[in-house]
């Protein structure tokens, strides 16, 4: 085997290899960081706008006026929510008033691994609206959690529990109807609602339990 | 340039004879995870094509300066570092198509087309001829996973263009079967794509195996009940 041109010894043409290979990757990480800087602004604007979309999904706009997402609190990892991580939570209020809380939860025990759902309770405790943000379930069978997938599109599945609260609503009635509660669910798929419902109940009680303590976080500022 | 006959070879190759899932059978993965419908088919297959030409393009123009012995680094750092640049630039710039497309994009870094057509076809020909080789190969994936998709969502839920509402908002899925259609899960799931892809495989291989045959034979003058047997 002679591939080595004899002008070069093997040393000296691993650095000639090396060089070439350090001017590429010079190259394309100068092209990767300038592309990189160059967009941010714009898709940092992007990001924040489809964020305040999914807020629109279960928070109407015109009930508060603050800049909602600037008025958050990070939340440690909290067990009740199913969170391992800590989690943005942000502020809805009118007139400097509290108006709702928004915040992550996680349905441990879907069919396919976690379920993610953003969820707003308002003051008085009342559910204002839960989204599906992330799962793995069965595509045509317990998929229909999420609005998207939902063949109900008057009423899908996840807008019961709307204006629903701990007041209103009895312990036992926050189950799907086939444990005794009050929440539909379509035949064929009961793990996934049962997932749902029961990360919704434990979402609206801890807000109950830590309401007070999440408006005044940070209100000395 | 390119001469006619070299763009129908490469268009040929593309489409049909060494089409990247139904004959070298690349890319598997996000071909199982991503063809549970026709659209999301088509939607990855376009934004492969988008990727495989940039990066042929890119890998052609500058193979007379890759070293031979460190051109798998220098393929993978350039199809990166392009891959993650249209990845920035859609997001910042087409932010309604990045939602449509922009999922695939990073299913298509881990799909070994790419690096497959780079090493096995850019690093050897002009940019023109190369970027029609991305081009082309991308689009013999397009109709295969638009082929697959159809029928896996048509087994599976009894419509056509489902997910069609994702890119245009005003259509809706078509229901091609009764509505008390049951369903068949397994058409949904990884192994039912697998089952169906061999369909496809036999498929293309029987007819090859014809038209081979038929060169073979050349063809008597064709009898009048051509077609009924």
């Amino acid at each position: 085997m002679t591939s080595a041109p004899k002008e070069y010894t093997a040393p000296a043409m691993a650095a000639r290899t090396a060089a070439t290979l350090f001017v590429f990757v010079a190259i394309f990480t100068g092209l990767l960081s300038g592309a990189y800087l160059w967009t941010k602004p714009a898709i940092e604007a992007s990001a924040a706008e489809e964020k305040m979309k999914l807020v629109d999904e279960v928070l109407p706009r015109n009930e508060y006026d603050n800049a909602l997402l600037e008025d958050t609190v990070t939340i440690q990892p909290t067990p009740e929510l199913g969170l391992s991580d800590p989690t943005t939570l942000y502020r809805a209020r009118q007139n400097g008033k509290p108006v709702a809380l928004i915040f992550e939860a996680v349905a441990p025990d879907g069919y396919a691994g976690k379920i993610r759902l953003i969820i707003a309770v308002r003051v008085d405790g009342q559910v204002a609206g839960v989204r599906v943000t992330q799962h793995k379930e069965t595509p045509g069978l317990g998929d229909y959690v999420e609005v998207k997938k939902d063949k109900n599109k008057v009423r899908p599945w996840i807008t019961q529990f709307v204006g629903m609260s701990l007041a209103t609503v009895t312990d036992k009635d926050w189950k799907v109807k086939k444990d005794g509660g009050r929440l539909d669910y379509y035949a064929g798929a009961t793990v996934t609602p049962r997932a749902v419902s029961k990360a919704v109940y434990k979402a609206v009680k801890w807000a109950e339990a830590n309401r007070e303590q999440m408006f005044a976080e940070g209100a000395a500022k | 340039m390119i001469s006619r006959d070299e763009f129908r070879t490469i268009a040929g190759n593309g489409i049909w004879k060494q089409n990247t899932s139904i004959a070298q059978i690349l890319g598997l993965c996000p071909l199982l995870a991503v063809t549970t419908n026709a659209v999301n088919g088509v939607m990855l297959s376009l934004a492969t094509i988008l990727v495989m030409a940039i990066s042929n393009l890119a890998v052609a123009s500058l193979r007379n300066f890759i070293p031979h012995e460190i051109r798998i680094p220098v393929f993978i750092l350039i199809v990166a570092a392009l891959v993650t640049v249209v990845d920035l630039l859609f997001n910042a710039n087409l932010h309604e198509l990045y939602l449509v497309l922009g999922i695939f994009i990073p299913l298509i870094v881990t799909n070994c087309i790419v690096l497959a057509r780079v090493e096995a076809f850019a690093n050897k020909n002009p940019p023109l001829q190369s970027t029609f080789d991305g081009i082309f190969m991308g689009v013999g994936m397009l109709w295969t996973l638009a082929l697959l998709g159809a029928m896996r969502e048509m087994l599976g839920n009894g419509t056509i263009l489902g997910g069609i509402d994702m890119v245009f908002p005003s259509l809706q899925p078509i229901q091609v079967l009764p509505e008390s259609y049951p369903g068949f899960l397994l058409a949904l799931l990884p192994p039912g794509a697998f089952i169906l892809l061999g369909c496809m495989i036999a498929w293309k291989n029987w007819m090859d195996a014809r038209a081979a045959e038929r060169n073979k034979l050349k063809p008597p003058t064709p009898v009048a009940t051509a077609g009924c047997s």
